[in-house]
């Protein structure tokens, strides 16, 4: 274990030509290894931003990130990226969607087909290879999204408010399915939610984010008891209530 | 959702007979239409009840049809026309799309041609027929260019549009794995235009058509605008309406060509998705 992603003092300024938008200012934290940590704040706080910025998608306008010892300058490879919809394409098969992001790094070669094939056959989605997205439910094209951006191997994911498409009932069953797959592959996940009770659920660590400029207002560790932790199981637990309020106050969500 | 079962319910099969029913139905009325106006139309000039001196008169279409026919000059207009509008129709579609594409790509020459673009969509491009005229010579060519200059535009205009609309989102997701301009194209752009390109083609038939009849008009020695004209002049109506109804049907059949391309391209999906 030891630190795979290091945030240094990163922050974002948007120019437009209304003016300048301040909307991260001087963020900084580490993630470990196969750590399950969750950034939550007021809406509109520029969480995405954040993620956008870990990835390489977006350029800090000050600070760096930092990923297994290497500046993160331009899109990386070490992240796989899940974003708020599935976005299967429509005119491509399950299979076809899968290997996606293999096409695109240009690395579709045998070994990495064959390691599609065994995590669709692992995830339960291989008889489903030659459907198209629209046949399949929504909890099992979240599935084939995780897939997609697992079979690139990334060292870390990013889940950007990956659940927040699905219906409450969806939701508590695909979160639970997707935790047990990054815990299975071994990942270190970095999640934007805006859901307290999801983010507790499934972390290690809870981030709290302040209002627009951004800066990290606490660090919360989430430990529960139970043997083999579920997101569902942590729902449960009597300190759940306590987490929850703690952050909830944290946030100070004014209506 | 399949019939393919054989025991079906009752309702179900008194359904299927009633959607059956209803199409026969609203074919046989539609064809019903078609001969009541001809026959009336017959009617009418025999009974001297209009002149078909100007209303012409289907009898007499047919006979016009049938001295074309003989005179070994029917096909040859026909042909003229329909090869100008596929040509028109190909170059016009292939070229606006690729330049929407080169306008995509680079937003500094959309901004910059934005203005152009939007003069050249409202001129009405028969004003340009003479200038074509004159730089291509009277012929064939010359009236490619006419049906060129009234589809392309238009074209480029609807295609640059819904290259620009394409889902963000799915962009981003293709940016993740780090895909460069040119396979964000390939990847999510153009795949998920096929609709919006298959509309483009639909459009263009008929736009292709009008450039081909307003460049026949102006300049012609044979076509289907060619007779046209040469019949109003000479104040043949038989000759007008029959050849205005062998461009409708013309038409009518490159359209169902387009349709069954798109069938083609979209229904092979769509019949997967629903199997």
């Amino acid at each position: 274990m030891g630190e795979i992603v290091n945030v240094e003092k990163v922050g974002m300024k948007y120019q437009s030509l209304n003016g300048e938008i301040n909307a991260i200012e001087d963020i900084s934290f580490s993630v470990e290894k196969g750590e399950y940590v969750s950034i939550v704040g007021p809406s509109g706080c520029g969480k995405s931003t954040l993620l956008s910025i870990i990835s390489g998608l977006l350029k800090a306008t000050m600070g760096r990130v930092v990923i297994g010892g290497e500046e993160v300058l331009k899109n990386s490879d070490k992240v796989g990226y899940m974003l708020q919809k599935d976005h299967l394409f429509d005119w491509r098969t399950i299979y076809q969607n899968v290997v996606l992001g293999l096409e695109v790094r240009k690395i579709l070669n045998d070994d990495n087909r064959r390691y599609a094939i065994e995590l669709l056959k692992t995830y339960g989605l291989y008889e489903f290879k030659d459907k198209y997205p629209s046949q399949l439910s929504g909890g099992m094209r979240q599935r084939a999204a995780l897939i997609r951006t697992l079979a690139v191997k990334p060292e870390i994911l990013l889940l950007d408010e990956a659940f927040s498409a699905l219906d409450y009932q969806t939701r508590l069953a695909v979160t639970e399915d997707i935790y047990s797959i990054i815990k299975n592959e071994n990942k270190t996940a970095i999640m934007v939610t805006h859901d307290i009770s999801e983010s507790i659920s499934m972390s290690d660590r809870v981030i709290v984010l302040s209002r627009r400029p951004a800066v990290v207002s606490s660090i919360h560790s989430i430990r529960f008891d139970c043997p083999k932790r579920t997101p569902l199981k942590c729902r449960e637990d009597p300190n759940f209530r306590e987490y929850f309020n703690t952050i909830w106050k944290e946030l100070d969500v004014h209506v | 959702m399949s019939d393919t079962g054989l025991n079906l319910s009752p309702e179900r099969i008194a359904y299927l007979k009633k959607v059956k029913l209803q199409k026969t139905a609203t074919w046989l009325v539609r064809l019903l239409i078609l001969v009541l106006i001809f026959a009336l139309w017959e009617l009418a000039a025999r009974l001297k009840l209009i002149d078909a001196f100007i209303t012409s008169q289907p009898s007499r279409m047919i006979k016009t049809l049938t001295n074309l026919y003989n005179a070994g000059d029917l096909f040859v207009h026909i042909g003229v026309t329909c090869l100008e509008t596929i040509v028109g129709f190909i170059i016009g579609t292939l070229m606006g799309i690729f330049i929407a594409v080169l306008l995509w790509w680079s937003e500094f020459a959309s901004r910059v041609l934005e203005p152009y673009l939007v003069v050249l969509n409202s001129l009405p491009k028969v004003a340009l027929g003479p200038i074509f005229i004159i730089w291509i010579g009277a012929g064939p060519s010359a009236i490619i260019v006419m049906a060129l200059a009234i589809s392309l535009i238009v074209t480029i205009l609807e295609m640059l549009n819904a290259f620009i609309r394409t889902d963000e989102e799915k962009i981003k997701l293709v940016e993740t794995f780090g895909a460069s301009r040119f396979q964000v194209f390939l990847k999510v752009v153009l795949p998920s235009n096929i609709p919006a390109m298959i509309n483009a083609l639909k459009v263009n038939v008929g736009l292709s058509w009008v450039g081909v009849i307003t460049g026949e008009f102006l300049v012609s020695k044979a076509g289907l605008g060619y007779l046209i004209v040469y019949g109003g002049q000479v104040f043949q109506l038989d000759l007008v309406m029959t050849s205005v109804i062998i461009l409708a049907i013309a038409a009518a059949l490159m359209y169902q060509g387009v349709v069954l391309i798109e069938k083609k391209l979209v229904g092979n999906q769509a019949a997967q998705k629903h199997s």
